[in-house]
């Protein structure tokens, strides 16, 4: 269970990076990619396995000052991201 | 996504739309130790000796990287033949693929596992014949294959690589699918590609001993998705993914999900394709030793040849089906029926679709020979010569 205490890790068997081609983040697999989208790519560029939810949450809002009060998001998001497997606590 | 007109208003000669080569596969040999007799490869393989260099080869990545390719497969062949694969792995990783190595693990060891994860490897596929070692033996051509593959299969494993082990099914496999989705598990493969053989080069030579019968298919399938409830249960991520021949479909495939849309085939002597079998249609491909990849992907006759939809004949012209399978593949088409701008007879609306169902009529007869004509050097060269 993800909580806003949690140190969120990139599964080992996703690579996660910036595509030009694509002007987005994406998740790379074999044979396969997941593009994703703004909020999404812009949460997973955060998670390091250093970082916890809290801290991504403070991150993001001060990196969009508009986006106040989003930790709700992100930790649904976390938690649809850890159903695909992308991320493991 | 991308257009030819340049300055925005339509051209006379506009070419249709199309794609990024998202996915560049470099067919970097033709050399290979096993002989397996559904080899995608050319008939003809053994009259083509001529590979690109290493520095050619890296010209070819860099290329395709700006024309926003991201996935790139080490095929052949057997890749592991090329003496400079390693560098060709990290001149990828630079550049931000990521790379799969496609390999039957025959040639592989443990050194070589870990100095390509050194070199930014990303993925490892390995092919096997059957889970049964003397069936896969005898499918190879080798008598230590699969001994070498099991223990390959642990060692990509052991070395944290994702790993997609992949199983060519066919009628004399096909019955041991429990085996096979039972030996993946154990390997802890995280992708399972249970493909059934689709009928191109040698497959197509070998097809009435390796199309199996419906029921042979359907039973399997059957099976798959219990063992897909049963792991899923088990909270065991492996992900089953069954090919069904279009041989039992009544539609086609959207081939190569449509023509020069995001797929890029480089062969070893350097002559690009949109998918690997093309080489086999009566068109003029081009060539990376000639050509930028940006010119091949975006002006050549061959990669524009069948994009967009006027090319087609009846019944495909008018059919609501057209956007979503784009006439079935050109290679089927050619090789079944002469006329590459045929609708794949697969179509059950094709006037040659007669073709298809006589062939699973075959199958469920006994086989008449039990001979298969193996993929190797001197059964290649009857195929040049006549």
């Amino acid at each position: 269970m993800i909580t806003t205490e949690t140190i969120p890790t990139l599964n080992t068997m996703f690579r996660f990076q910036w595509e030009q081609a694509q002007n987005s983040y994406v998740l790379l697999y074999p044979e396969g990619m997941i593009q994703l989208n703004g909020p999404a790519g812009e949460i997973l560029s955060l998670v390091d396995g250093k970082r916890s939810v809290s801290a991504i949450v403070g991150e993001l809002e001060t990196k969009f000052p508009d986006a106040e009060g989003i930790g709700g998001d992100v930790l649904e998001f976390l938690l649809e991201a850890q159903n695909q497997r992308w991320i493991a606590e | 996504m991308s257009s030819s007109s340049c300055n925005g208003s339509p051209s006379l000669n506009a070419v249709p739309t199309h794609g990024q080569p998202l996915w560049l596969l470099a067919e970097l040999t033709y050399k290979c130790p096993l002989q397996c007799p559904y080899c995608a490869n050319p008939l003809d393989f053994a009259n083509r000796t001529t590979e690109l260099t290493t520095a050619e080869w890296i010209k070819v990545f860099e290329e395709g990287r700006k024309l926003g390719a991201v996935q790139l497969g080490f095929s052949g062949g057997e890749p592991l033949v090329r003496q400079d694969l390693v560098t060709l792995i990290k001149e990828a990783r630079q550049m931000g693929y990521y790379s799969n190595l496609i390999t039957s693990g025959v040639g592989l060891n443990e050194r070589k596992v870990g100095e390509f994860r050194e070199a930014g490897l990303d993925h490892i596929q390995v092919s096997f014949q059957a889970a049964d070692e003397s069936v896969n033996n005898m499918l190879a051509g080798s008598k230590k294959a699969f001994e070498q593959k099991l223990k390959m299969a642990r060692e990509v494993k052991a070395q944290g690589y994702p790993m997609v082990l992949n199983f060519v099914t066919h009628r004399h496999n096909i019955d041991q699918i429990d085996r096979i989705i039972e030996l993946c598990v154990e390997l802890e493969a995280d992708y399972v590609e249970l493909a059934t053989c689709q009928y191109y080069g040698w497959a197509y030579e070998n097809r009435e001993n390796l199309l199996p019968t419906r029921a042979q298919l359907e039973r399997a399938e059957r099976i798959t998705n219990e063992y897909r409830q049963k792991l899923e249960a088990a909270g065991n991520p492996i992900k089953l993914i069954f090919v069904t021949p279009d041989y039992y479909e009544e539609r086609p495939k959207g081939c190569m999900n449509g023509w020069g849309q995001v797929f890029l085939t480089v062969t070893p002597d350097g002559t690009a394709l949109p998918c690997h079998s093309a080489k086999m249609l009566p068109i003029e491909f081009p060539n990376v030793r000639d050509h930028t990849l940006d010119h091949i992907w975006n002006e050549s006759f061959g990669f524009n040849h069948y994009r967009g939809y006027d090319w087609m004949k009846e019944p495909c012209r008018s059919c609501d089906d057209k956007e979503k399978d784009f006439g079935g593949c050109r290679c089927q088409a050619y090789m079944m029926t002469g006329d590459a701008t045929n609708a794949d007879p697969v179509c059950s609306k094709s006037e040659h679709h007669h073709l298809i169902t006589d062939a699973r009529a075959v199958a469920e007869q006994p086989l008449l020979h039990e001979e298969m004509l193996f993929r190797n050097e001197k059964n290649s060269k009857v195929f040049f010569r006549s």
